[in-house]
């Protein structure tokens, strides 16, 4: 199944990844070749097997509603590139 | 031409849990300062495991429950995908296929009188960080937010004006506030509401282009801002415009809705099952004990009060607009009940003398409850049911109790206050003016009956105006003849 490039282009777009043409290429045939094989599964007849998203068998695993350390502001910030204020600090966000 | 005018309501309710929807962080983020309410899950980071907070799903249940919602047996948390700077992993955990709660519905006074609001569902997700913009061009974020629980509650396209949508947002509130999932805070953003409305010329059957305005934080911005959502789409169509689907925003400061980012398509949130998320699957017997926490919602106590305590409408509105208030006059008609004291009469303290000094004092009726008792209530209308007191004392001594918190009893035995009507006390009073004034008696005795007056205004003052002058004449008459 070959994906067209705009298709390459648009799902680049929504991962934030920016692709020179030859990499936009590149990726249509890789993309594509991941869809062969993914459309060879898809003729295995399943029709009597539940879907599911699990691999784990585990069913409702939560927890109290009781409260835990957080961490230190200082080790929370440790790895952000700026920090301002006890915040990180991003490029301004512009409305699309 | 007329326009049929349609809106739905999507609101977001942050649920009242002590810690995350995921992760241990305290979820109390209005006050804390940025970035202490934060660990590896809320954050984001690598190799962390979000775990479902108990409690948060059952008051997401609940509040199912409470908007007469079907519960869903198979619950899947699910990643919607986006960018941006206040969602720390890239995704929001939230529901998509399969939301807990789904077909339900809540009564409001429509425009033409009840009205059944639809609601579509209403599902769990967390909320995101927080986005402080600077002057030189930067953005902060703080990450306190993220991951504190939300529900998204979602109705049906049924409201048709925006005083409608305004009265079910205020229904909606009130029954969120009331069965104690959320703190219904709309300042600090714990509750808060998008809007989608549409308009199309009458008669057709297709609905309009849905435009959606983001992020109204009050009653009054709901109904100003669809009022000139609609205002502005019907004079667009008029001069022969096309109404585009979009995102706007409300703003306060000019009054006017504000074109946002176009609306992306779902398909560009790419959900699909959270991996690290077991299946959530809810038992009829769980089911059965969150209806079994369910309380007497307020409509119901509404009518109850009407038809078991005689109250007016209005009397009973007032009374189940808050919980609080409610289970208060619940308690003091609990109190009344054996002192033969009607539940109309203690609703008249509460929502007269007791409004009145709450009023006053500025405070709410849950701080002034640890002096004024319910059961002071019933005991200051016992009182005056039994002529203990009169109408004037009765308030005298409801308002020392409320500001003493004291017992009005004890407040009318200690400073005198009940009525002399008979008995010891008046006879002697009564004795003491006739031993008093010989000369008057002798009047009277001689057939002067009006003399008696200058009796009665002597025991009157004895009494400091605390008995009727009617028991009086009479005490007064009784002695005379007796001697």
């Amino acid at each position: 199944m070959a994906l067209t490039l705009a298709e390459v282009e648009h799902v680049a777009r929504l991962a934030r990844l920016r692709l020179s043409p030859a990499e936009l290429e590149k990726m249509r045939e890789q993309l594509s070749n991941i869809l062969d094989h993914f459309q060879m599964l898809q003729q295995i007849d399943v029709s009597t097997i539940p879907p599911t998203a699990q691999v784990t068998d585990l069913v409702n695993v939560m927890r109290d509603d009781e409260l835990r350390p957080s961490l230190a502001r200082e080790q929370a910030l440790a790895n952000a590139p700026v920090q301002q204020d006890g915040m990180f600090r991003v490029r301004a966000i512009f409305e699309e | 031409m007329d326009y049929l005018v349609t809106i739905g309501l999507e609101i977001h309710a942050q649920i009242q849990t002590r810690s995350k929807m995921f992760c241990g962080c305290s979820a109390d983020y209005a006050a804390a300062p940025p970035n202490t309410h934060v660990c590896p899950v809320c954050m984001g980071l690598p190799g962390s495991l979000p775990v479902p907070n108990r409690r948060a799903i059952e008051l997401a249940a609940l509040t199912g429950l409470a908007l007469n919602c079907r519960i869903a047996s198979d619950n899947v948390i699910s990643r919607k995908n986006y960018f941006y700077a206040d969602l720390p992993s890239g995704y929001q955990r939230s529901q998509y296929d399969d939301p807990l709660c789904v077909n339900g519905w809540v009564d409001i006074d429509g425009d033409q009188g009840p009205k059944r609001i639809g609601l579509t569902r209403v599902h769990i997700e967390e909320d995101t960080g927080k986005l402080t913009h600077t002057a030189d061009g930067g953005s902060l974020v703080d990450f306190n937010r993220a991951g504190v629980p939300l529900m998204e509650i979602v109705s049906e396209p049924d409201i048709t004006s925006p005083e409608e949508a305004r009265r079910y947002f205020q229904k909606l509130r009130q029954i969120l506030v009331w069965i104690g999932v959320n703190s219904g805070d709309m300042e600090s953003g714990a509750l808060r509401c998008d809007a989608n409305v549409s308009v199309r010329p009458a008669g057709q059957q297709a609905y309009g282009a849905k435009v959606e305005i983001k992020n109204i934080n009050s009653f009054r911005f709901v109904e100003r801002a669809l009022a000139y959502e609609i205002e502005r789409q019907v004079t667009s169509l008029r001069a022969g415009e096309r109404i585009v689907q979009s995102t706007r925003g409300w703003d306060e400061a000019t009054g006017t809705t504000v074109a946002q980012r176009t609306k992306e398509f779902a398909e560009d949130y790419r959900y699909f099952p959270e991996p690290d998320i077991p299946p959530l699957r809810l038992t009829e017997a769980w089911v059965a004990e969150r209806r079994a926490e369910l309380p007497e919602l307020p409509d119901a106590r509404r009518q109850r009060f009407m038809t078991d305590y005689d109250l007016t409408p209005y009397d009973a509105t007032v009374l189940t607009d808050e919980r609080a208030v409610s289970d208060y006059y619940e308690q003091a008609v609990a109190a009344a009940r054996p002192r033969g004291v009607a539940p109309k009469d203690v609703a008249n303290w509460l929502t007269g003398e007791l409004f009145r000094l709450l009023k006053d004092s500025g405070e709410t009726l849950v701080v002034a409850a640890q002096r004024i008792r319910p059961e002071y209530l019933a005991e200051v209308q016992e009182l005056l049911n039994n002529g203990v007191i009169t109408r004037t004392s009765a308030k005298e001594a409801f308002d020392a109790a409320f500001r003493e918190g004291r017992a009005p009893a004890q407040i009318v035995a200690e400073r005198g206050m009940a009525v002399i009507g008979a008995g010891d006390a008046l006879t002697d009073m009564v004795r003491q003016a006739i031993a008093d004034n010989p000369k008057v008696v002798e009047e009277y005795r001689g057939g002067k009956v009006t003399a008696i007056k200058y009796l009665i205004g002597q025991v009157m003052k004895a009494t400091r105006g605390q008995a009727s002058p009617q028991a009086v004449q009479q005490a007064l008459e009784q002695e005379l003849t007796r001697q």
